[in-house]
């Protein structure tokens, strides 16, 4: 099995991503702090997920380098790059597991595929990262046999098969429950506890934010408004950023806002019970 | 355009780099990647059997048919073995064969890579180090090289015995006769023709249905049409490469 290496700090300078003429990142600077849990946050469309397939290395850069400890992820091999990523764990935003394959060959393929292990040792593994997550007794289900919450907690689990120093998280609580986005949050702080991991979550659930973050960087329509820790985030101004954590709608409600609509839409749905 | 063709090279330049590492390779192939190509082994090749045998037959018996038709103005009955058999090997064997291989698993080559791409398993096995080609595509391409040319083989078989039993019932020929016939007018080289034809049939709708399902971006709708597009793509290469194999045994017959 891949030995587990100290984890890094994940250095984003002046990163610029762009999809033709449409420029989706701009100049985001940050530094995500080793050992921590940092928080992309933002709203829907800001690009957030985006800046984590960057870090991931899955999409290519317009303008400047992401940097894992001292390697710059845009200037390696391919070789290099898929030994870089068997220090990434990723948990994608439904969980992302194969559906022709069970729970326990889902957790196994990273083992297969890059360890020599035997396969009684691997079956001990797989039970160990899914009673890691609650799920050793669904070792022989299906992913669609799932609920939603225990699909993202097996993604988890396959995640960590290779024991990562880096895990990336894809709104890791959005569709579940309040008490399964609690327990979601709960076992994300047990790994960083457990495994002293660099974790990145990308969220727009405040509940999750004020539970996990360290460290958090805000963006906005691509570009980047604040970076820094809960407590300075909660200091911060910024009329987008108060909104934001206020829940305060961006736009006045155009039915209640227009008197003669509100009476139109009323008098038309009187007639149409009439 | 350009970013369908960049898949199209990026999927041939995989496949190929796949190829050189099994058979030049010094490592052994990984025990989880042998069961998922006995997995496709067992599904395009066994699982089909029973549509193609049912195909297969029914052409037998309206190639007897036909050739009966016309033959019987000129008394030449006997002649229906060597219409028949010659038909079906070298052309409609492969060729139906590879047509139920398209609809049966071509489509669902497609929907599956398709859905997993949408559904960011592709993106997941990429970041867990793994060669999406190499897991997903090779073991199809694999199987499809060695199993279309085995069912094409039965196809021949199955079409030529029911061509040789219909005429007996019906038509009234002596079976001994019919097989007789077949024997003496079928080459080998024809069998082996029809064969390379269908193992290249074969290579062409992986390659087409696999490519198709890379391609996919935009949700469910465009799983149904990026199969659609693969299933009538694959069609048309394999007329043109039936043609093309057709040309190429006509010139050194």
């Amino acid at each position: 099995m891949a030995s587990r290496l100290q984890a890094p700090e994940i250095k984003l300078d002046n990163v610029s991503v762009g999809y033709g003429e449409r420029l989706v990142l701009q100049n985001i600077t940050a530094t995500l702090p080793a050992g921590g849990i940092s928080v992309i946050l933002g709203g829907s469309g800001c690009g957030k997920s985006t800046l984590l397939r960057n870090i991931l290395g899955l999409a290519p850069l317009i303008g400047g380098a992401i940097t894992l400890g001292d390697v710059n992820l845009y200037a390696r091999s391919e070789e290099e790059m898929v030994a870089l990523r068997m220090r990434l764990g990723v948990l994608f935003q439904d969980g992302a597991l194969l559906g022709s394959l069970t729970l326990g060959e889902n957790v196994a393929l990273p083992l297969h595929e890059h360890t020599e292990l035997d396969e009684a040792l691997i079956y001990e593994v797989v039970n160990m990262k899914l009673r890691l997550v609650g799920l050793e007794q669904f070792i022989d289900y299906y992913p669609r046999q799932l609920s939603g919450g225990m699909r993202k907690r097996a993604g988890l689990a396959r995640a960590m098969a290779l024991d990562p120093a880096i895990l990336l998280c894809d709104e890791p609580t959005s569709g579940l429950d309040p008490i399964t986005s609690a327990d979601m949050d709960q076992l994300i702080l047990e790994l960083k506890a457990t495994f002293a991991m660099t974790i990145v979550v990308v969220t727009h659930d405040l509940e999750s934010l004020f539970t996990i973050a360290d460290f958090v960087v805000v963006l906005e329509k691509g570009r980047m408004l604040f970076t820094g820790t809960l407590d300075e985030l909660r200091r911060c101004e910024d009329p987008y950023i108060v909104n934001f954590l206020d829940r305060q709608p961006s736009r006045k409600s155009a039915i209640l806002n227009d008197d003669c609509l509100f009476a139109k839409l009323r008098s038309r749905q009187g007639a149409g019970r009439g | 355009m350009g970013e369908e063709l960049r898949v199209f090279i990026w999927l041939v330049n995989s496949l190929s780099r796949c190829a050189g590492r099994r058979f030049f390779g010094k490592g052994r192939t990984k025990p989880y990647l042998r069961d998922v190509s006995w997995n496709h082994l067992s599904w395009i090749g066994a699982d089909s059997l029973p549509i193609v045998s049912v195909i297969a037959a029914c052409t037998g018996i309206i190639l007897a048919l036909q050739a009966a038709i016309q033959l019987e103005k000129v008394g030449a009955l006997s002649y229906v073995a060597n219409l028949v058999g010659f038909s079906i090997v070298t052309e409609l064997g492969p060729l139906l064969t590879c047509l139920i291989i398209t609809g049966r698993a071509g489509a669902a080559f497609t929907a599956e890579i398709a859905t997993m791409k949408i559904s960011e398993e592709i993106d997941a096995l990429e970041v867990m180090g793994m060669d999406a080609v190499r897991f997903l595509v090779w073991p199809k391409f694999m199987a499809m090289l060695i199993m279309a040319p085995l069912l094409t083989l039965w196809s021949d078989f199955v079409g030529i015995l029911s061509g040789g039993i219909f005429s007996n019932a019906v038509l009234g020929l002596s079976g001994k006769v019919y097989f007789e016939q077949t024997a003496t007018f079928l080459k080998f080289t024809d069998v082996v023709s029809g064969l390379v034809k269908s193992a290249g049939f074969g290579a062409a709708i992986t390659l087409i249905c696999c490519w198709q399902g890379f391609l996919a971006r935009d949700g469910a709708a465009d799983v149904g049409q990026r199969t659609t597009k693969a299933v009538v793509q694959s069609i048309f290469i394999m007329i043109l490469l039936d043609l093309f194999f057709t040309a190429l045994n006509y010139i050194f017959r």
